[in-house]
C-alpha cells in the first residue's frame, strides 16, 4: 500500500462518520421544525459531511480546533457525543454548555473543541492562538480554524494567516466553501475566486479540493497536517461543497437556482461513496446497513436524552460569567 | 520600600510573573527590542528572549484573538494594545470572544489573559491617541477592568491580573509612566474589588480613579485650606467595583463628587452617580456632583487641557457639593 493510500478500515470510518453526521443533522432539523430546539437559529451542515469527516479523521489526539456557526458535523467527526450535543441544541442542562451556548456555541475542552462561533470569522484568530501554544510548547499537534466562504473577506482572517505564517505556527485555515454566505453567492462577495493564491501570497501551503469527495479531503488534510506537524508552518485548505438546506433550516433559499441545487444534490457525497466502497468490495450492503442502523439508534437515543434532560433554572443565569465571581457589591450596586 | 516610576513598577510585575511562571508571555506591537511604546517592557527581551517577548504585526484583532486561543490552551498571555484608542479594531475579539466564552461554554473554557492598554490625555496626542474608553469595556459582563493610579498599585494589580483566570483589561495612563512612588521590596498582590482611600476626610466623598486621583488630591488639599475635609477614593478596579467602600464613605459624608477624565456623557461616573442616587438617597445632603471630560473629540493642541477636568473644576465641584 502506497503512502497516500487509505486502508479499508479508514474508508469505512469515513463513510460511517458522514452517515452519522447526516442522521444527526436531519434529526436536528426535524426537531427544530417541531419546535423542540432552543432559540430561533439552526444552521445545518448537510451536504458538507465529506469535509467534516475528511479533516476530522485526519486530526489527532491533542489537536485543537474552532468552528463557525455551522459546526455540528465537524464536532461529530472529532468525537462529539450526540447526547450532549442534542441536549445543548435543545437548550437543556445536560448539554455541553449547560444550555447557555445552544447550537452555535458548542464547545468541549476534552476533545480540543475551543468553541463554535456565531461571529463570521470570529473563531479564526482563536484557533491561531491554539497553534501559538502548540508552537510555544514544541508539540507536534495542530490547530484548525474551520470557517465558511463567508469569512473569506473578513480582515481578521488575513491578520491571522499572516501571523501564523510569520511564526510558522501549526495552523490549518480550513474553508468549508458551501458557495453561499447566507444568501450571497460567492461570486457576488469575492472579487477574485482564486483562493489558493490568497493563501500562497501569505506563504501558506495551500490546496483546493472537491469537498464532495471525502477521500480527496482526507488525503489533502493529511498532506497539509504533515507539513505543519513537521514544523513547516500553516496551511490553507479550501474544500468546495454545497449547503443542501438553506442558511437556516427554515430558509427555502429563494436566491438559489433550482437547477444549481439539483446539480449539487446529485453529487451528494454519501450515496456516491457508499456505492464506491461496495462496488470495490471494501464493504458489503450489510455493513452499510449496520452502520446506518447504529447511527439512527444513536440519534434516537440522543433525542430521548435531550427530551428528558432538565431545563436550566433561573438561578443558573449567573453561573460561569467569571471563574472568580468577586462580590464587591455591598448593600448597594 | 524602593522608589520607582510607574513604568518600572509595571516592568517589575511582568518580570516577577514571567520568572515565576513560564506560561506567562507578553505579545504586542513593538514590545520586544523596542521595549514598548512607553518603555514598559524595555530590557525584558534580554531576560526572556523573543519567544516570550513577542513582537507582533500591527494586527489588533489577531493579537487579542491569538491571546484568547493561547489562554484557552493553557498559557497565560499578556497582550498589549499600544493605545486604548485602537480597541475598536479588536472589539469583536474582546467583547464577543474573550468576555463570553466561559459563559457560552457552560464553564468549560477559561481565558486567563491580560489585555494591557494605555489611555488618557497629557501628551497632546490628538483625538485618536488620547481617549479614556473604559466605559466601553466596563459595560461588558465577563471582563475585569483595572485602572491603577499609583506605581505601587500598578505592580500589585498587574500581578493579580496575570494570576487571574478571567480576562482582564488593564488600562494604564500615559501621563503616569514617569511618576515616581514608593513600591515595597517584597512581593505584593493588590486584590480586585478593593478601592483605596487615597485621603481620609469627613465632609465630602470624592470618587475617582487613574490619573484623576492626583488632581483630586490637589483639589482636596486646597479645599481643606477653606475648611472642607475631602475623602478621596481611588477605585483601582472598575469591574469589580468596590461599592462597600463607596457606601461607607457616603454614609459618613452624605456628599459626593465623582470625577473622571472620560467623556462625561454615559461615563463611569454616570453609573456610580446613578447607583448612589438610587440606593443612598436617604443619606445624601446634596445631589451627586458629576465632573467628566467635555463631550468633544480630544484636540491635539493647547485646547487639550480644556477638554478634561482640571483642579479648579474639582474644587468648584467640591464647594458646590458642600453647599458653599
Amino acid at each position: 500500500m502506497g503512502k497516500n493510500d487509505i486502508d479499508s478500515r479508514t474508508k469505512r470510518s469515513l463513510l460511517r462518520t458522514m452517515v452519522r453526521i447526516r442522521e444527526f443533522e436531519d434529526s436536528v432539523g426535524e426537531m427544530h421544525l417541531r419546535g423542540l430546539t432552543a432559540g430561533s437559529m439552526l444552521h445545518l451542515s448537510v451536504g458538507e459531511e465529506a469535509i467534516a469527516a475528511g479533516i476530522g479523521l485526519a486530526m489527532q489526539e491533542g489537536d485543537v480546533f474552532t468552528t463557525h456557526h455551522r459546526g455540528h458535523g465537524i464536532f461529530i467527526a472529532r468525537g462529539g457525543e450526540m447526547n450532549r450535543m442534542m441536549a445543548e441544541i435543545f437548550g437543556k442542562s445536560d448539554g455541553y454548555c449547560r444550555g447557555k451556548g445552544g447550537s452555535m456555541h458548542i464547545a468541549d475542552v476534552h476533545y480540543g473543541h475551543l468553541g463554535a462561533n456565531a461571529i463570521v470569522g470570529g473563531n479564526i484568530a482563536i484557533a491561531m492562538g491554539g497553534g501559538f501554544t502548540q508552537n510555544y510548547r514544541k508539540t507536534s499537534n495542530v490547530s484548525v480554524a474551520f470557517f465558511g466562504d463567508g469569512a473569506l473577506n473578513q480582515g481578521v482572517l488575513y491578520e491571522s494567516m499572516n501571523m501564523a505564517a510569520l511564526w510558522d505556527l501549526p495552523v490549518m485555515f480550513a474553508v468549508v466553501n458551501n458557495q453561499y454566505g447566507m444568501g450571497t453567492r460567492i461570486d457576488r462577495a469575492s472579487a477574485s475566486q482564486e483562493f489558493v493564491k490568497r493563501g500562497e501570497s501569505f506563504g501558506l501551503r495551500s490546496l483546493q479540493v472537491d469537498g464532495m469527495d471525502v477521500e480527496a479531503v482526507y488525503q489533502g488534510a493529511n498532506r497539509l497536517f504533515e507539513h505543519s506537524r513537521s514544523g513547516k508552518g500553516p496551511t490553507f485548505f479550501i474544500c468546495d461543497a454545497y449547503r443542501f438546506y438553506g442558511h437556516g433550516r427554515k430558509d427555502p433559499s429563494p436566491y438559489r437556482e433550482k437547477n444549481e441545487e439539483k446539480k449539487w444534490w446529485d453529487r451528494d457525497p454519501i450515496p456516491a461513496y457508499k456505492d464506491t466502497l461496495i462496488s470495490a468490495d471494501l464493504i458489503s450492503d450489510a455493513d452499510y446497513q449496520e452502520d446506518l442502523d447504529a447511527a439512527k439508534a444513536e440519534v434516537a437515543d440522543a433525542v430521548e436524552f435531550a427530551k428528558n434532560s432538565q431545563v436550566p433554572e433561573e438561578n443558573d443565569l449567573y453561573t460561569y460569567v467569571y471563574v472568580d465571581p468577586i462580590d464587591a457589591s455591598g448593600t448597594i450596586g | 520600600m524602593s522608589v520607582m516610576m510607574y513604568r518600572e513598577a509595571l516592568r517589575l510585575a511582568l518580570y516577577e510573573e514571567m520568572k515565576r511562571d513560564d506560561r506567562v508571555f507578553l505579545a504586542g506591537e513593538d514590545v520586544g527590542s523596542y521595549g514598548g511604546a512607553y518603555a514598559v517592557s524595555r530590557g525584558l527581551i534580554q531576560e526572556f528572549g523573543s519567544e516570550r517577548l513577542v513582537g507582533t504585526p500591527i494586527s489588533e484583532a489577531a493579537i487579542i484573538g491569538m491571546g484568547i486561543g493561547a489562554a484557552m490552551t493553557g498559557l497565560r498571555p499578556v497582550v498589549e494594545l499600544m493605545y486604548i484608542d485602537f480597541v475598536g479594531l479588536a472589539m469583536d475579539q474582546i467583547a464577543n470572544q474573550a468576555a463570553k466564552f466561559r459563559y457560552m461554554s457552560g464553564g468549560q473554557l477559561k481565558i486567563p489573559m491580560v489585555m494591557r492598554m494605555q489611555g488618557g490625555t497629557g501628551r497632546s496626542a490628538g483625538a485618536q491617541h488620547s481617549q479614556s474608553l473604559e466605559a466601553w469595556l466596563v459595560h461588558i459582563p465577563g471582563l475585569r477592568v483595572v485602572m491603577p493610579a499609583s506605581a505601587r498599585d500598578a505592580r500589585g494589580l498587574l500581578k493579580t491580573a496575570i494570576r487571574s483566570d478571567d480576562p482582564v483589561v488593564f488600562i494604564e495612563h500615559k501621563g503616569l509612566y514617569a511618576k515616581k512612588e514608593e513600591v515595597p521590596e517584597e512581593e505584593e498582590l493588590v486584590p480586585f474589588g478593593k478601592a483605596r482611600i487615597a485621603r481620609s476626610g469627613s465632609d465630602v466623598t470624592l470618587i475617582t480613579y487613574s490619573r484623576m486621583v492626583y488632581t483630586a488630591l490637589e483639589a482636596a488639599e486646597e479645599a481643606s485650606a477653606g475648611g472642607i475635609d475631602v475623602e478621596v477614593i481611588d477605585l483601582r478596579t472598575l469591574n469589580p467595583l468596590d461599592y462597600h467602600t463607596i457606601e461607607k464613605s457616603v454614609r459618613k459624608t452624605g456628599t459626593v463628587v465623582v470625577a473622571y477624565e472620560a467623556h462625561r456623557n454615559v461615563g463611569m461616573g454616570s453609573e456610580i452617580s446613578a447607583r448612589i442616587g438610587e440606593e443612598l438617597m436617604d443619606v445624601l445632603k446634596h445631589p451627586v456632583v458629576r465632573i467628566g471630560g467635555k463631550d468633544v473629540p480630544i484636540p491635539a493642541t493647547v485646547l487639550e487641557k480644556y477638554s478634561i477636568p482640571q483642579k479648579q473644576d474639582l474644587l468648584e465641584g467640591i464647594e458646590q457639593a458642600a453647599g458653599r
